[in-house]
């Protein structure tokens, strides 16, 4: 099957469909659930918590699109993936053709298929959604996308004829990775630069493999590989080459290299021993595999009792990680209560689940030490929900006299991360906001003709279907500008 | 890129020098400067400095001390072998005075980290005075490399070679002459200390070099925190050389036992005895 061999495909969408189908049908089809690991085991594990459809849910789930004239879906989706295209394809059980159709506009599909929130992209404008239940479009990708990852023919991604352009890609997380699939497409010659040892950037550092299965990252970089992108881990743009060098030696930059840096909360008591960030914790966990220690040569300390500090994904796959490393009690601390939460509601639902425990409106003040200066303890205070603040969610105000103490010995501090300075500190000419992120025009093109950037750098801590889109967005854009050289 | 063993040497009983092919490293290295190494496979990222670097033979060299099971790792390669990853230059070069004199102090495998810094000192042509120490004789090392950038003081805790006594010892009596403007101390924890309580009512400026955990080394992971007067500073990018006279040493200390107990059952392991996974 030769898709991925064109920058346009155009699948022929059949619509017999409607034929075989009336729409009355397609109503009184329920929507399918997920099939999950047990609950009880995977709390222990780390293997994938989703089991993904067979292919008779996938042809049943695909039924309930109602192939929309004006499809609110495409919309609602970063990357503006054509999804009653595929998913209709795939109702008619024409699969090849379901995944060519997906994969023309998505590089990444097995990915984006288990981390994106479709619950606030795709599926929330879902014209289903408004009297029941909106069309699994995840469920729908991911299971389509893995069909495609399992095919033996077809899987490669040719090269355009050379431009005899040359392209550096600064970071191989989501962005990066896109971005370099879209570049060598169009005939470019791309070098990817990786400050790690390994490439995928958060999609190994940072999502647990219970989110997203590493080997499916590996599979992409191999086919990035294989189309002749060049990639060179354990380089550190800003250290072991400025971007002064790399515009030198490249005739376009895409900066990529992620928000970074850990915030942290600054309370008292937190340099004890016990208090990770986020990033460590799951750098850790993830990319070392610390949960394999002493089998894998680095430790990460096994909290009896846990309690993450945050209301994201990040939190979320911080305190799963901590329970599937043995702790007996893991609790998330958010100061707004659940409707706030920034983190997927698949994520919440699934950590409910696995027996984590939630401590809504309650704020960190301090974190106790033992007399080592071990953790003992967060002491709190409880919130209550005051008038909105700049980002429209109504503000947390602490109530008095509310103090008490949850009992941990381990804290991991989730509340978000700030740009590294490390790469735009070695090119001043850079233009960055006040927050040290790279400013960018629609283009994706920051002030230096030729650089780029996207992702997370740009937009400070985002998802990773909006790194890709700035991603394929910003290949485009340097494709027309090196083609006006 | 792996990187090749050219050339291994022992310097005492438990630290070793393997030099390496780092060729872009070799050329940009600057005095402070660490990388990130990563032996192979299930290795642990561990920062080590970079203690010498050949431009034109394309290497590096790393003085290593066997501590725990990674290093042991690293100090058991052989010419001929390779390191899969190493990241840098990492860290800020350090604040070189541009004249005057200047002493270095180095204790342990410190003695190798404060051995570029003296190097680039000499490069600017400040006059160096080093004092470097050991346990005994057969602990001092790179006594030869620092005398050709200058004096040496060599003490050893038991006066088998050199003055008998600790570096600060010998550093207090040449301060007192009051001719050093800059002081650049690394070695264990509590010599830096020592160090930075010696020069501080002396109000002689005192540089030190801090070796906290670290994964990363880029920023991202916040495990190398230290305070630094009150401030919390990421060693791997805002150091790893701070103002001895701001350093919390106590805190540094500190959390660099989080991981002892891992240490102790990963070298239990490594030697046999390891019980885990056996039932």
């Amino acid at each position: 099957m030769p898709h991925r061999s064109g920058l346009i495909c155009h699948p022929r969408a059949c619509h017999h469909l409607r034929a075989m189908i009336t729409t009355k049908e397609r109503l009184q089809i329920a929507r399918q659930s997920m099939p999950e690991q047990d609950a009880s085991l995977r709390q222990r594990n780390f293997n994938e918590v989703n089991l993904g459809f067979s292919e008779k849910l996938a042809l049943l789930e695909a039924q309930r699109c109602l192939d929309c004239k004006d499809p609110k879906c495409v919309e609602g989706c970063p990357v503006m993936v054509n999804i009653p295209r595929f998913i209709t394809l795939l109702a008619e059980g024409n699969i090849a053709a379901a995944a060519q159709s997906l994969i023309c506009d998505n590089a990444l599909p097995s990915i984006t298929g288990r981390v994106c929130p479709q619950e606030t992209q795709c599926e929330e404008v879902c014209i289903r959604n408004k009297k029941g239940e909106p069309v699994a479009v995840g469920y729908l990708e991911r299971f389509v996308a893995d069909w495609a990852r399992s095919q033996t023919q077809g899987q490669a991604l040719q090269k355009g004829p050379s431009s005899g352009r040359k392209v550096a890609v600064v970071g191989s997380g989501p962005a990066g990775l896109t971005a370099a699939g879209e570049l060598v497409r169009y005939g470019h010659e791309v070098t990817i630069y990786e400050a790690l040892h390994k490439p995928g950037g958060v999609l190994v550092y940072g999502i647990p493999e219970f989110r997203l299965p590493k080997q499916i990252v590996k599979e992409e970089v191999a086919r990035l590989e294989q189309a002749g992108v060049r990639i060179e881990c354990n380089v550190v743009i800003g250290r072991t080459y400025t971007l002064p060098e790399l515009r030198q030696r490249f005739d376009a930059v895409f900066i990529a290299n992620g928000a970074g840096l850990p915030v942290f909360m600054d309370v008292p008591g937190e340099n004890l021993k016990g208090v990770y960030s986020a990033n460590e914790y799951l750098t850790r966990v993830n990319l070392m595999a610390a949960y394999q220690f002493p089998k894998a040569g680095t430790p990460v300390l096994r909290g009896r009792r846990v309690a993450v500090v945050g209301g994201g994904n990040v939190a979320m796959d911080a305190v799963r990680t901590a329970k599937r490393l043995g702790a007996e009690r893991a609790v998330i601390v958010y100061r707004r209560g659940k409707a706030e939460m920034p983190a997927r509601i698949e994520e919440v639902h699934h950590a409910e689940n696995e027996g984590i425990e939630f401590e809504f409106l309650v704020a960190p003040l301090e974190v106790l030490g033992d007399e080592k200066r071990w953790v003992r303890g967060l002491k709190c205070q409880r919130m209550q929900l005051g008038e909105p603040d700049a980002s429209g969610r109504r503000r947390p105000v602490p109530v008095a006299g509310s103090e008490f103490v949850i009992e941990c010995d381990t804290v991991v501090v989730a509340i978000g991360t700030r740009a590294n300075p490390l790469l735009t500190a070695t090119c001043p000419e850079l233009k960055l906001n006040k927050w040290g992120n790279i400013e960018v025009d629609e283009r994706g093109m920051t002030n230096l003709p030729g650089v780029f950037a996207g992702g997370d750098i740009v937009r400070g801590a985002a998802t990773v279907i909006l790194a890709m889109g700035d991603g394929k967005r910003a290949a485009k854009a340097m494709d027309e500008y090196l083609r006006a050289l | 890129m792996t990187h090749k063993v050219v050339a291994r040497a022992a310097l005492s009983p438990n630290v070793t020098r393997l030099v390496v092919e780092a060729p872009r490293l070799a050329q940009i290295r600057q005095p402070g400067q660490f990388v990130i190494v990563r032996k192979g496979e299930g290795s642990e990222r561990i920062p080590l400095t970079i203690a010498d670097a050949d431009p034109e033979a394309g290497t590096i060299t790393l003085v290593i001390q066997a501590v725990g099971r990674s290093t042991r790792e690293l100090v058991a390669l052989a010419p001929g072998d390779a390191i899969e990853d190493i990241a840098g230059p990492l860290g800020r070069p350090t604040d070189l005075i541009a004249s005057g004199r200047a002493l270095c102090i180095g204790g342990g495998v410190g003695t190798a980290v404060i051995h570029p810094i003296a190097q680039g000192l000499h490069r600017q042509g400040v006059s160096v005075l080093s004092i470097i120490g050991g346990r005994s004789r057969e602990w001092v090392i790179y006594e030869e490399e620092l005398r050709r950038l200058g004096e040496v003081i060599v003490c050893t805790d038991d006066g088998s070679y050199g003055r008998k006594g600790f570096v600060t010892e010998a550093a207090k009596e040449v301060l007192q002459q009051g001719s050093i403007q800059m002081v650049y101390a690394v070695g264990p924890v509590p010599m830096m200390r020592a160090v930075a309580e010696l020069t501080r009512p002396m109000g002689v400026p005192t540089i030190v070099s801090l070796n906290p955990v670290m994964v990363d080394g880029t920023g991202m992971c916040g495990g190398c925190r230290v305070a630094v007067g009150d401030q919390v500073k990421f060693a791997c990018v805002d150091g790893p050389e701070f103002d001895g006279h701001q350093v919390d040493f106590a805190l540094l200390m500190d959390r660099l036992s989080t991981y002892r107990d891992f240490e102790q059952e990963a070298n239990a392991c490594a030697e046999g005895t390891c019980r885990i996974g056996l039932g």
